[in-house]
């Protein structure tokens, strides 16, 4: 099928593209288009008007700030993946961003994209929670910041107003945590079946941020044992809360192993 | 170029395809794909599955692969879109499309086109890949007749002769 028809609007300044996302009724964003327009294809979306940020000038940017990096919410996948200061800083997110799709994918998917789609197993809002990464959100009203640990609401549903952007993220260094990621997917480049973020401080203290075992990123303090058998008890009692629905036991079971690698990765980069 | 333009009116567009410049009139809503293959003519662009899975309808922008699918024509204003009719010489083929006749790399043939389009777009980055890397940036790309193993022979060994 092919999608309805649209007004379509190409802005090259921040201002221009949230006074149309104010004014326009039925309006959305278009950023990648690698979710946005398969759904549109398939008639299962059918905005009135689109707004394409890919002209926005000044989105595209990472930079270091005080607290950490500030990543610009149209910075593609691919770029995420090799860009220098992102694999120093916080390697796991590199990582993360190269299991997002296939190549093709990641050379126009976005950032920005990913965590405004919410899908639950997607790597990068699983990635904001572990990091502790915080969202620019703006609109005509103005700027709001919001954490990504209160951001995403639920299967495909965030804080995020009809007439908002998300602008840039900002992640704070890691201070003294190491942080690790796996995953499992039936081929590389496809959905995950589960996955896990490990985060590990001194003396074992740390927490585990699982996706696509739920209807979005979980993450759950605790102590890691130092007994392999007492961590693999310990990550089956607290996946046995969540709800990945179809082949729920199998699934549960992948993020109790995707949450061993990844703690082994973060304890291997601890040193 | 416009900055607004109205539901179901077309609107004019320069796009630039394998290095000649067209002036077209597109609706918004008309994917890349599509373009290519019915306004241009070009249909070595293959269209599956319109939904970003299949790869048969990669493209590449700025000389990355990309999905011609999951973009509108009008998005490609600016940019500089190769096809594998871009590819492929005047006369004959390409030592990496040579490579894949040698190697049995197809059947049908209806993968080919993206396969190809990809795998020229990694040996330019990656001269040398590894067999692993091979299949990682063949992995967006599905066929369902020759089991892979020929298409990654073939682009190993375009590799190994140093020619793509
Ligand atoms: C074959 C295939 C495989 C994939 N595999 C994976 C995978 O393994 N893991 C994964 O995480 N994803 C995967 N994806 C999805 C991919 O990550 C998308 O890039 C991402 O989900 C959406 O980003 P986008 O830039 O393409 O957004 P778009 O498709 O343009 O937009 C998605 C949604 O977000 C909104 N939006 C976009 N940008 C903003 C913004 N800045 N502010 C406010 N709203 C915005 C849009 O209005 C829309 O509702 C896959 C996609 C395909 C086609
Ligand atoms: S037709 Fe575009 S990926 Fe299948
Ligand atoms: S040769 Fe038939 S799909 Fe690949």
């Amino acid at each position: 099928m092919k999608p309805v028809a649209f007004a379509y609007h190409r802005p090259r300044t921040l201002q221009e593209a949230l006074e149309r996302l104010h004014s326009e009724p039925d309006c959305k964003v278009l950023a990648g288009g690698q979710s946005l327009v398969p759904l549109m294809n398939f008639r299962l979306s059918r905005p009135g008007a689109l707004v394409d940020i890919n002209d926005v000038e000044g989105l595209d940017r990472v930079e270091t700030t005080d607290a950490g990096i500030r990543i610009g919410a149209l910075v593609r996948h691919q770029v995420l993946s090799d860009h220098p200061l992102i694999r120093e800083v916080h390697p796991v997110l590199a990582e993360a961003a190269s299991h997002v799709g296939h190549w093709a994918i990641r050379n126009r998917g976005t950032l920005g994209g990913s965590l405004a789609h919410a899908d639950p197993a997607a790597e990068l809002p699983a990635a904001m929670v572990a990091l502790d990464a915080t969202f620019e959100l703006a609109s005509v009203h103005g700027v709001r910041e919001v954490p990504a640990r209160s951001f995403f609401l639920g299967y495909l549903m965030t804080d995020l107003q009809p007439d908002e952007l998300l602008v840039a993220v900002h992640v704070p260094r890691s201070e003294g945590r190491a942080f690790g990621f796996a995953e499992f997917a039936r081929r590389r480049g496809d959905f995950a079946l589960a996955g896990a973020f490990a985060e590990v401080s001194e003396g074992g203290a740390g927490a585990v941020t699982w996706f696509g075992v739920s209807g979005g990123p979980e993450r759950c303090e605790l102590t890691f044992p130092e007994d392999a058998a007492a961590r693999e008890a310990a990550f089956t009692a607290l996946v046995e809360a969540f709800d990945p629905g179809e082949d729920a036991p199998y699934r549960r079971h992948l993020a109790v192993l995707a949450a061993e690698r990844a703690y082994q990765q973060a304890v291997g980069r601890r040193g | 170029m416009m900055s607004e333009v109205q539901t179901k009116t077309t609107v004019r567009v320069r796009l630039n395809v394998n290095g000649a410049v067209h002036e077209l009139d597109v609706e918004p809503r008309w994917l890349l794909s599509d373009v290519l293959r019915h306004q241009l003519g070009l249909t070595g662009t293959h269209v599956g599955c319109e939904q970003g899975v299949c790869g048969a309808c990669t493209v590449l922008v700025d000389g990355k692969p990309e999905r011609s699918c999951l973009m509108f024509a009008v998005q490609a204003e600016g940019h500089e879109v190769t096809t594998i009719e871009g590819l492929t010489p005047a006369d004959g083929l390409s030592p990496l499309q040579e490579a894949f006749q040698e190697h049995h790399a197809l059947q049908c043939g209806f993968c080919t086109p993206g396969m190809v389009v990809t795998a020229a777009a990694l040996l330019r980055d990656r001269p040398n890949p590894t067999e692993e890397e091979v299949r990682e940036a063949l992995s967006g790309n599905v066929c369902r007749c020759t089991g892979y193993q020929f298409i990654v022979d073939a682009v190993l060994a375009a590799a190994k002769e140093g020619r793509s």
